[in-house]
């Protein structure tokens, strides 16, 4: 179950950096393209095991670099440290709660980029800057922030249409039936 | 809650991303470039979403608008072919001159179209890729244009594609010339994370009369691109560093954030 999880999130973070790669629609009507690797992230760091947020890690953030101009590899140490933390504490957290989703998942799309453009900085390699980029962060976090609970109950629904059901036992047992019909002793 | 197992992974993994990080650049550029073609197949599959929509409506075109169209292609095909005309006797003159003082004009310039397919999904940079590589003979810091103007350079080549970083980019520093008397030369650099159609043109004379609407061209110094190419107008100036030297805004020609289409000059 957790393999078939795991699977879903990765093949999830290859469609979601191709989509933030060919469309652009975010980015004409809102001036930013929002970033659904750190939501994909959480739904890891929480519902996931540390393989699948490792992985993801990897795959997303060199997917993400492959087509940036960010040195190869930036992407990578980012999305770890959104989803490490969330990891270890998540049996702290409520994370069935949409509310809880939604401000992890703001939290993640604000962190992320901010330490995507620290390592740029401490790298030498000066990103584009500026005030706009004030609102070009605020509307990753929001975008962030609102398609986590999505990427919850689209995870929810994949799991509950692809993933397969244990069985579960039943408290029957035959052998303590108390039969209530009229027996001739 | 604190097993060693949850961090003997990240550890890994922080590993491998020190040691991605310090590859050498020609090496990381041709990882990411193969990291980048397994996305082909969702390449091929997003042109052909972005194609339909054109096909369904060309299906649905009525006889009476195509009729239309046809006579209006008739009435500009006989308006070229007068211009034509004309234009063959300029065109007589200009080799004319240009066997006369062949030192100062340049060859045409040979340009090859490609398609954006892909923009930077980061908000700190502004790059494109484009569905040309090496095997269609590009190389590295061509420069790409528009129909309107100059757009940016190649900055890495793969087999089937290149990744352009365009104008207002940090890494895409351009050495500028303003059309003023004074023929001002600055230099281009990054504009404005918001206004992808702004730049900004830096040490400029002091006290340069620059004024709004003037047209900037590339100066051809540095070698990258030929001299001539439009970038754009004059927007507004100031002085800086105590008038040190004069710092513009341009207006781009080439909307970075709009292209569709770019045209590699080729060498």
């Amino acid at each position: 179950m957790k393999l078939f999880k795991s699977i879903l999130v990765l093949a999830a973070a290859f469609l979601a950096v191709f989509g933030e790669a060919v469309f652009s629609g975010p980015r004409h009507w809102l001036g930013a393209q929002i970033d659904l690797l750190p939501a994909l992230m959480i739904y890891a760091a929480l519902d996931t095991n540390i393989a699948a947020v490792c992985l993801l890690a990897v795959f997303g953030g060199l997917g993400f670099d492959s087509f940036s101009a960010n040195p190869l590899g930036l992407t990578i140490l980012p999305l770890l440290a959104v989803g490490l933390p969330i990891f270890l504490k998540r049996d702290l957290i409520l994370r069935e709660l949409p509310f809880a989703q939604l401000v992890l998942g703001g939290i993640a799309s604000a962190a992320a980029p901010l330490l995507a453009v620290l390592l740029l900085l401490s790298a030498g390699k000066p990103p584009l800057l500026g005030w706009g980029s004030l609102w070009q962060w605020m509307v990753m976090t929001a975008g962030g922030a609102v398609a986590t609970p999505f990427v919850f109950a689209f995870f929810g629904w994949c799991d509950h249409a692809l993933g397969y059901k244990p069985v579960t036992e039943t408290s029957f047992r035959p052998d303590r039936e108390i039969l209530r019909d009229r027996k001739k002793i | 809650m604190f097993k060693q197992k949850n961090y003997i992974g990240p550890g890994i993994v922080v590993l491998a991303a020190v040691l991605i990080l310090s590859l050498p650049p020609s090496a990381a550029s041709h990882l990411k470039l193969a990291i980048g073609s397994l996305f082909l197949p969702l390449l091929g599959l997003a042109n052909a979403g972005r194609q339909l929509p054109a096909d369904l409506a060309d299906s649905v075109l009525s006889r009476h608008e195509l009729l239309k169209e046809i006579d209006s292609l008739r009435l500009e095909n006989q308006e070229l072919k007068v211009r034509q005309l004309q234009t063959g006797a300029i065109e007589q003159e200009n080799e004319e001159l240009r066997m006369g003082q062949e030192s100062l004009f340049k060859q045409p310039w040979k340009l090859k179209v490609a398609d954006v397919v892909m923009r930077d999904p980061a908000n700190w940079w502004r790059s494109i890729e484009i569905d040309l590589g090496s095997r269609d003979g590009i190389t590295p810091n061509l420069a790409v244009m528009t129909t309107e103007g100059l757009a940016g350079r190649v900055s890495s080549v793969g087999l089937h594609r290149s990744q352009v970083v365009l104008i207002g980019d940090p890494n895409c520093r351009i050495s500028a010339l303003v059309e003023d008397p004074a023929h001002d030369v600055g230099i281009l650099s990054a504009g404005g994370p918001f206004d992808s159609s702004l730049a900004n043109l830096t040490y400029l004379a002091g006290g340069a009369n620059l004024k709004s609407g003037q047209q900037v061209v590339t100066s051809g110094i540095g070698g990258i691109f030929p001299k001539g190419i439009p970038i754009g107008q004059i927007v507004d100036s100031r002085e800086v560093e105590f008038g040190l030297y004069t710092e513009a805004r341009v207006k781009l020609n080439a909307n970075p954030g709009a292209l569709e289409e770019v045209y590699v000059l080729m060498p």
